[in-house]
């Protein structure tokens, strides 16, 4: 029993991605189609090329027929799958797994949210019918109790925590100010962020992602023909996925200041990719910033910054565009929006754009690593999955 | 005859300042206070906490359990099997509504007092009424529950030494069930109606019981008039009335005649004749006697210090929560009708708040689990009830953008005294009292209503002094 990994074996060899807006014109169908044709254009391949199909959606309709019907695939498997806010990375992990057991010469992973038809502000589910005792609580709110405990527990004064938060709010705008998919195109000023009304505990509306329409996908084949479809293919050296067992939310250890389930998330993925020092090895990070507070203990979940530093090394500016360690170089969830199920392949769509060094002038980060991560999580502090995918553009 | 063994009391926590009514409508209100049901608060759930009280500490296993209510929130469904599921009670216990009248409040005494078995009789009343009327500023909103048996079942309080009644059919007051008005006649009418039937049932009650006008040490009346309470009390000849809570809480319909009979026994001494006068659609008089056992029998929350208790509402939210005035809700869907299937399988968990321990760990789980955190095995728990263990504040939040009947939302991760930890919303309180390390008590509550399904669950609430 082992979590082996499938480093080197599967290689990502085409993506696309949709603008990630309010896209009032365009249904689910129009946003898949537009994200799967991107991607075979991207891997230079006809749509009947595809062998196999694996849909992420967690809310946006049930079984592989959401996709195949709007794209009309021929007698093609299409699963649909969901893992909460993980729902895109899932859908990509289970592509890549099918080519590496040898099923299919090529799979494709699309993941799409239409989020903006319900009429109602930010993420809503949809629970199965129950007994009624169950929180009905927003993420926000869930997330952020973690601001005061994490401030309370390392000693740090809740208005420095204040300014580190709104700092990650600040950035990841920066950025998305500099990508033309991203859902807010404009770099917020730290005073603006800091006064912006409250929505739940001390987080404010700037300290929440972006809720936007879109969809994302990608084309895998096993490592040894990814050159059949481009010189610079992603090789996928980790893919590591941790469901938790709600502990969190019953056990009074847990002291909402890091979330275990994506530190033993990162274990294992840094253990299949062969990495030692993730923050001096990886280039870029792609990571689930759904509330400024998260970004800020993910740095330490994801072990960027030793425990109860990362505050620091945000406002030194060390996961800044340009920074040693540019975290959500393309405005994250915060500024990029969040449909959720095409979520987790637009981090992999960062990670593609970036590594190949077409992400464009504006926002192109300069390294001489290869290696990037993308961490995707669902749930809530206490209650979560979490997904880490380690992809790069060298072999071994 | 049986006697009563224990009682408790609850008044909820807000209180709606009547000055401030006239402003807002024009008319009404007037001086004094009133209790306010939170919004989610009903009937059930004030039975329940009176229950609560009256039965915490002690080894009661009532046979019966009684619910009287004006404002029921099921018709055909029994309200009181909800008080049974959260009181934790025996399968074998037959618990019953009676109708709604607030004559059915003091019926369920005389009916437990009558029974033979020890029974639990509970009452508790939201009062209503249209914007600006005399009701809804004399109204109050309470919960009573007795325990009635006797001393085969436990010591007995108060001996019931006799009970007289009168029936009369006569149109004072009424309203149609389901509505919020109550409709009342010339108060004079009731007053020359109510005096005769009292002085008759006084007299006859005296002689059963075999005592004197000058052997009763203390008198209560209850009446929805209280004109016709004051008057008749006075003519009754007893020296001493119990002090009137009216002017603080309101009155409380159903839920008066026991608040008063509480404060009758809250107020006396070991071995004093004491009595209950209820005027509702005739009279019904009640007369006890205190024994020594009478100060083992009080609530550690007793009515006093509840009605000196509380904190104030704003009038626009009294009306929010009654449904007089609709405010715009959160942004946000609207909660689903519960599962009729799933709440029945989850009801030691919904209505008695019962967790699982772990055996082999002593580990609490909230809500209860069957397979022990380290995966290894499967059904090594037993029931861990939950409702009477205090708790404190691990951490909170604000929600200021979920759905809620009243928002915003309060909610704290709650660590229970001696293991077990449960993510919830707290009630009764203002957003600046919540800090980490407060300590609370869980209490049952009506979360909300979707297709007439009251959705029943806890809350906790903050630790007061009173």
């Amino acid at each position: 029993m082992a979590s082996h990994g499938i480093k080197d074996r599967v290689a990502i060899v085409g993506m696309g991605c949709t603008n990630f807006v309010e896209h009032w014109d365009l249904g689910l169908d129009d946003l898949v189609i537009e994200a799967s044709n991107q991607c075979y254009s991207s891997a230079g391949v006809a749509k009947n090329d595809v062998d196999a199909y694996w849909l992420g959606t967690a809310q946006g309709g049930m079984s592989g027929i959401t996709l195949s019907r709007p794209l009309q695939l021929d007698n093609k498997p299409v699963t649909r799958v969901e893992n909460f806010c993980a729902t895109g990375s899932e859908a990509l992990r289970q592509a890549a797994y099918a080519v590496a057991s040898g099923a299919y010469d090529l799979a494709m992973a699309v993941g799409v949210e239409k989020t903006k038809d319900s009429g109602f502000q930010g993420l809503n589910a949809a629970p199965p019918p129950n007994d009624g005792t169950g929180r009905t609580l927003t993420a926000a709110a869930m997330f952020s109790m973690v601001a005061p405990a994490y401030a309370k527990k390392f000693g740090v004064d809740p208005d420095e925590l204040r300014e580190a938060i709104a700092h990650v709010a600040w950035k990841n705008h920066y950025n998305g100010a500099r990508n033309s998919r991203a859902q807010f195109r404009k770099e917020v000023s730290m005073d603006t962020i800091k006064k912006s009304p409250k929505v739940a505990g001390d987080l404010g509306v700037f300290d929440c992602a972006g809720v936007a329409d879109g969809a994302a996908a990608a084309i895998v084949c096993r490592a040894e023909d990814a050159h059949k479809y481009t010189d610079k293919p992603l090789y996928v050296k980790a893919l590591s996925f941790v469901a938790g067992n709600g502990s969190g939310l019953t056990n009074p250890e847990y002291d909402y200041t890091t979330f275990p389930e994506i530190a033993a998330c990162a274990v294992d993925a840094y253990a299949q990719a062969g990495i030692t020092d993730p923050s001096n090895q990886i280039a870029l990070a792609e990571v689930h910033d759904c509330f400024t507070i998260t970004e800020l203990v993910l740095m330490e979940d994801l072990q960027f910054s030793p425990r109860g530093t990362a505050w620091k090394d945000v406002l030194d500016g060390r996961f800044d565009l340009h920074g040693q360690l540019p975290v959500n170089p393309d405005g994250g969830l915060k500024s990029f929006g969040h449909p959720v199920g095409a979520s987790g392949l637009r981090m992999m769509f960062e990670a593609w754009l970036q590594l190949r060094h077409e992400a464009g002038d504006d926002r192109q980060i300069t390294t001489d690593r290869s290696l990037a991560l993308t961490h995707n999580l669902g749930g809530y502090p206490g209650e979560m999955v979490s997904f880490i995918s380690i992809l790069g553009t060298e072999l071994g | 005859m049986q006697g009563i063994i224990t009682w408790g009391t609850y008044l909820p926590y807000r209180r709606l300042d009547k000055s401030s009514i006239a402003p807002f409508v024009g008319q009404g209100g007037g001086k004094g206070t009133r209790t306010v049901a939170s919004f989610d608060e009903d009937p059930t759930t004030m039975a329940v906490e009176a229950a609560r009280s009256a039965l915490r500490g002690r080894n009661l296993t009532p046979q019966q359990l009684l619910f009287a209510t004006v404002s029921p929130s099921y018709a055909d469904k029994t309200n009181a099997t909800v008080i049974h599921a959260a009181l934790r009670m025996n399968d074998s216990v037959t618990a019953l509504d009676l109708g709604a009248s607030v004559r059915s409040a003091v019926g369920g005494l005389i009916m437990a007092a009558r029974s033979g078995v020890t029974t639990l009789v509970t009452s508790a009343d939201v009062r209503t009424g249209l914007a600006g009327s005399a009701e809804e500023a004399n109204g109050g909103d309470a919960g009573a529950a007795f325990v009635i048996g006797d001393s085969s079942a436990a010591p007995v309080a108060a001996e019931i030494l006799a009970i007289a009644s009168a029936t009369e059919e006569f149109i004072d007051r009424w309203r149609a069930p389901g509505t919020v008005r109550t409709k009342v006649w010339d108060e004079k009418f009731s007053e020359v109606t109510y005096s005769p039937l009292a002085k008759a049932t006084w007299k006859q009650a005296l002689a059963d019981a075999k005592v004197s006008t000058e052997e009763i040490a203390m008198i209560a009346v209850a009446s929805p008039h209280a004109r016709v309470a004051s008057s008749v009390a006075a003519k009754l000849g007893v020296a001493k009335v119990v002090s009137d809570v009216v002017p603080t809480i309101g009155n409380s319909g159903a839920a008066h005649p026991g608040l008063l009979l509480a404060s009758l026994l809250e107020n006396s001494e070991p071995n004093q004749v004491v009595a209950l006068v209820s005027l509702t659609d005739g009279a019904d008089v009640i007369i006890l006697r205190t024994t020594q056992h009478l100060a083992n029998a009080r609530p550690t929350h007793s009515l006093e210090n509840q009605v000196n208790g509380g904190a104030p509402l704003s009038y626009g939210k009294f009306l929010s929560w009654r449904g007089m005035m609709a405010i715009e809700p959160p942004r946000r869907p609207e909660p689903q009708r519960i599962s009729a299937t799933a709440a029945a399988r989850s009801e030691k968990w919904k209505y008695g708040f019962i967790g699982s321990r772990d055996k082999s760990t002593g580990s609490v789980h909230l809500p209860p689990i069957r397979v022990s955190v380290d995966g290894q095995r499967t059904d090594d728990m037993e029931d861990a009830p939950m409702a009477d263990v205090l708790g404190t504040i691990a951490t909170f939040t604000i929600d200021r953008l979920a759905y809620s009947p009243s928002p915003p939302i309060v909610f704290a991760v709650v660590d229970f005294d001696g293991g077990g930890r449960l993510p919830v919303e707290l009630c009764d309180i203002d957003i600046e009292e919540v800090k980490i390390g407060r300590r609370v008590r869980m209490t049952f509550r009506r979360l909300f209503t979707v297709d007439d399904i009251p959705n029943y669950f806890w809350k906790a609430t903050l630790v007061r002094d009173n």
